[in-house]
């Protein structure tokens, strides 16, 4: 489903590399993770898959259901079913969370040449995810995440998720920020979203998030590359021992 | 009299014996000639011109100001308002309605020429004069003494159905003085909306005295054609527990300023003034702003936002002065642009000038771009660039329109930004 491909990135206004050489592919229906320590180039990954601008991709490829995505605009990935739940949702003071939903959707339908959800339809639809994930017609009524708190916030983005039904979903440091309970609401939301036409990359430093939504493969990533990949044992020894055993073995 | 400070042989011709000798306004009338004659028109040296250049407001040939193809006429129907169309500056009976409404008496300054009305000689003049007190503020002077067309209302009882007063343009040369008066009793209301390019050169003038308890609410949009000049004058006069509320469309316009000058005079009255603008390309919008507040207790509000692109400019002068006397000032100020690129520019100055101690004043301005991490939120969702665009340009516009309380004017407004947007994306 995801095919990434020794894929070199640096930034566009410093010449310094971040990703140095990743591949990784992601099948359909199943649950990656991606751990390693901080600045390893994880939050650069998911933006670079999802379009952030700022970043030069130097070398290597990245498909998305055979198609290359990386020429492509953050919303034509989108409507391809690209989908990035950001480890910081942004506020954005005077637009409705409802209005933006809705404009999301219809725009996604539109591109894949699909018709338009009409309001009733939407509304119903929008209710119902909601309600799953707590959230009150309060939230849904305010502008896009403003004024919401941390917890709300992260819930918000699987909201949107749950909405757009993506074909693959990148989770940046989704745990962050959340407390229990908050976790484990978020990955009921994100395990009832897993199906067999649905691959997921979940990054983040923690074990603790894998116990709810548990990986298929975990991969450590260090200094821009996958440095080591296994299945869920890998989280339980990073949780144990740190990062510094694997790193060095990588060296 | 020959103006001399200013000797450019293109001005507009200012001598006595051109103004109007009208009966119940010669006095009036006069008075303001004297006004401009010590003044003079005003020239981009003057400290109040810095940002916008009057030359086409003053030179005596008036620029051609092509037409639009569609009028604006009906962009109020749905909250159903008595029309009184203006065509040129020319008022037209054969457009408008009947000028009737309970409520309130309407007439026209071209008619009542040779009536005593009492209250309109009293008023006619009388509040632009108290606006040059502070600033000279020829172009309304040279209004009062010059205008021949208006209207002079009075309302004395609360009027629910609005007027709008709509200025079409035909005339693609046409240079058109309007001056209004309005006058609204104690515990009286009135809704006015204004709407149209009215004139390849507008000069405006609406006096308005808000007495004890009463509410002014007026919304106006003006046209949307390139090429038209507009310098506007508001100068109101508010009692006790009064309101004034005035917001301002601006779409297009070669050169825009509009002025608006109050005066606080009664102890917890309450003035919001506001405006949106767009501009695209060839474009001047400059909002000047005085509000003096001269009671115990009062409250004022100045939000104004533009939205710039293709090297569009934007100007904002906004004073608040709190008086020795005017303790419990409530006064705000906000002025933001939004520059969709690098050519646009917004030249802002707002002053604060207080002498009371016991005031709460706030003012704030900004430029701005539009917020990429906000773009990438909404693209990474899906939503196109431009429409993502749009989305944030209507957010950043939303604090000023927010200023109308009428929900169906409301709509209006964001009905014409978002169809504006949406033609140039």
């Amino acid at each position: 489903m995801l095919k990434i491909n020794n894929l070199h990135v640096s930034l566009e206004d410093e010449d310094k590399e971040i990703l140095k050489g990743v591949d990784l592919t992601v099948d359909a229906g199943k649950v990656h993770a991606i751990m390693g320590p901080n600045g390893s180039g994880k939050s650069t990954l998911s933006y670079v898959l999802s379009g952030k601008e700022g970043y030069n991709v130097t070398d290597g490829s990245v498909e998305l259901n055979g198609d290359d995505i990386m020429e492509l605009e953050p919303e034509e990935r989108a409507a391809l079913g690209l989908f990035l739940a950001f480890q910081y949702p942004i506020e954005i003071p005077g637009v409705g969370n409802m209005t933006f939903l809705r404009t999301a959707l219809n725009a996604q339908r539109k591109a894949r040449g699909e018709d338009e959800i009409g309001a009733t339809d939407f509304l119903r639809l929008v209710r119902e995810k909601a309600a799953a994930l707590k959230i009150d017609s309060d939230m849904l009524k305010r502008p896009v995440n403003v004024g919401f708190s941390g917890g709300e916030k992260k819930r918000n983005e699987i909201l949107q998720m749950a909405m757009l039904e993506p074909k693959i979903c990148i989770l940046d440091e989704t745990d962050s920020g959340l407390d229990v309970d908050a976790m484990k609401l978020v990955a009921n939301g994100v395990n009832a979203l897993r199906d067999e036409g649905r691959g997921f990359l979940v990054i983040t430093h923690y074990q603790r998030l894998l116990d709810h939504i548990k990986p298929d493969v975990v991969h450590i990533m260090a200094d821009g590359k996958i440095i080591k990949s296994g299945g869920p044992e890998l989280a339980l020894e990073v949780e144990n021992n740190g990062y510094s055993d694997l790193l060095d073995e990588a060296s | 009299m020959e103006m001399s400070k200013h000797n450019t042989d293109a001005e507009l011709e200012v001598k006595k014996s051109t103004v109007l000798n009208s009966g119940w306004s010669a006095k009036a009338r006069s008075d303001a000639f004297d006004r401009i004659a010590k003044s003079g028109l005003p020239t981009a040296r003057d400290e109040y011109w810095k940002y916008t250049n009057p030359k086409t407001l003053t030179n005596k040939i008036v620029e051609k100001a092509s037409l639009v193809t569609e009028h604006e006429s009906d962009i109020f129907k749905s909250v159903r308002p008595l029309k009184i169309v203006f065509v040129d500056g020319k008022f037209s009976p054969e457009k408008s309605d009947k000028l009737m409404l309970s409520g309130l008496s309407i007439e026209r300054l071209d008619t009542i020429k040779k009536l005593d009305l009492h209250w309109a000689k009293e008023l006619y003049g009388r509040y632009e004069k108290l606006g040059q007190l502070s600033v000279s503020r020829p172009l309304a002077a040279y209004n009062t003494a010059y205008a021949n067309e208006g209207l002079i209302i009075h309302v004395t009882d609360r009027v629910e159905r609005p007027i709008n007063i709509i200025y079409e343009h035909e005339n693609e040369y046409s240079d058109v003085i309007l001056h209004h008066v309005i006058k609204i009793d104690s515990n009286a209301e009135l809704t006015l909306l204004e709407s149209g390019a009215a004139a390849a050169r507008l000069n405006q003038v609406l006096e308005v005295e808000v007495n004890e308890d009463a509410k002014f609410n007026h919304i106006r949009v003006l046209g949307r054609d390139h090429e038209r000049r507009a310098a506007t004058h508001i100068f109101g006069e508010l009692s006790r527990c009064s309101i004034f509320k005035s917001f301002t469309l601006t779409v297009n316009g070669i050169l825009t300023r509009n002025e608006c000058f109050l005066n606080i005079a009664g102890d917890d009255a309450m003035a919001h003034i506001s405006g949106a603008c767009v501009g695209d390309g060839d474009f001047h919008h400059d909002d000047t702003v005085f509000v003096t507040h001269d009671a115990v207790g009062s409250e004022s509000r100045q939000v104004f936002k533009k939205v710039l692109r293709n090297g569009a400019t934007g100007v904002f002068q906004g004073k608040i002065l709190v008086k020795p006397d005017a303790q419990k000032t409530d006064g705000y100020q906000i002025s933001q642009s939004l520059l969709l690129d690098d050519d646009s520019q917004f030249l802002a100055k707002p002053e604060l000038e207080i002498y009371a101690d016991d005031v709460a004043c706030s003012h704030g301005s900004t430029s701005g771009a539009i917020d990429e991490d906000a773009l990438f939120y909404l693209t990474s969702r899906g939503i196109s660039k431009p429409v993502a665009i749009d989305m944030l340009t209507m957010a950043f516009l939303a604090e000023a329109v927010d200023e109308i309380d009428n929900d169906n004017l409301k709509d209006v407004i964001l009905e014409l930004l978002s169809g504006w947007l949406e033609r140039r994306r």
